[in-house]
């Protein structure tokens, strides 16, 4: 059973912001709201800069689901976390309760008037009925029922950002890991990608690695 | 006398009140998803002018679709295994 997740691999990542340009045109993104984001830390600093693009992780127990005061999220079967604009009011509890921010509202109007929520949908729309106009106005494109991976995923030049199964993407990337020679000795690699690698530090029974 | 004891006795009560416990844990309730019903990606036909390939409402053919397409996102298959 599949379980959409995105990976993305800071060693790789070079900020050039496709992703975020792929996203916002795919899905013809408002002015003001960026369902994805390149974050850096240490900017300018050589050697110590990484990059790392963001938007909604599908969090297999989402916050943002636990906090919605209307239940206007659901979970689809292959994992990815969407929601019912028609029932969204706008609170921004979801935002609060967002590790990563993902959930964007759109300000227009006085007051700074919030819109409702909008956010990353792993391409793959909304409640509205699949590759309509109305989803496609709402959410934007449905690619996962196009048989496509996300947009910004499949733009990355470097292949930084992945998307697909959770499963899929963790053996691309541990494949890449144990090739270049270097990330496993990071902290909880063997609780994510398991042993197989000389630094990687098996799961203890009961314990974090 | 009367009216002393009378307003002792309130005073009494007041003092009390504050020793009163209550539960002020909220109880988390799961929510339920109250909007529209959606449907699956697998529920839709692939397009007449894409590669994908799959079986209208079979979740495995288009499980496999997708996770065909994102072994292509893994450049060492292109670079090393040719």
């Amino acid at each position: 059973m599949a379980r959409m997740k995105f990976l993305c691999d800071a060693e790789r990542c070079i900020e050039c912001n496709s992703c975020v340009t792929a996203c916002k045109n795919e899905h013809e993104v408002p002015w003001g709201v960026n369902r994805r984001r390149v974050v850096t830390i240490n900017d300018g600093v050589v050697g110590a800069e990484k990059s790392i693009s963001v938007a909604c992780m599908h969090c297999s127990d989402a916050p943002c689901m636990a906090v919605c005061p209307v239940d206007c999220f659901y979970k689809t079967a292959d994992g990815v976390v969407l929601h019912d604009k028609d029932l969204c009011i706008g609170c921004g509890y979801c935002f609060y309760a967002c590790p990563f921010g993902a959930p964007q509202f759109p300000q227009a109007g006085a007051f700074g008037l919030r819109g409702k929520m909008d956010k990353c949908t792993f391409c793959a729309g909304g409640p509205e009925p699949d590759r309509s106009e109305a989803e496609f106005k709402k959410y934007g494109r449905n690619r996962l029922a196009e048989g496509k991976l996300p947009a910004c995923a499949e733009m990355c030049s470097t292949k930084a950002l992945l998307g697909g199964d959770g499963d899929v993407i963790a053996d691309i990337y541990r494949e890449r890991v144990t090739r270049r020679g270097k990330g496993s000795e990071v902290w909880g690699w063997g609780t994510a990608y398991g042993p197989g690698k000389a630094g990687a530090q098996p799961p203890q029974a009961g314990g974090k690695s | 006398m009367r009216r002393t004891m009378l307003g002792a006795a309130v005073a009494a009560a007041l003092l009390v009140a504050g020793c009163g416990e209550s539960s002020q844990v909220t109880v988390y309730k799961q929510g339920k998803y109250q909007g529209k019903p959606d449907t699956q990606a697998w529920d839709n036909a692939p397009l007449a002018y894409g590669h994908a390939e799959w079986t209208k409402g079979d979740r495995a053919s288009w499980e496999n679709q997708i996770n065909k397409r994102a072994l292509g996102q893994n450049e060492d298959n292109r670079i090393y295994r040719q």
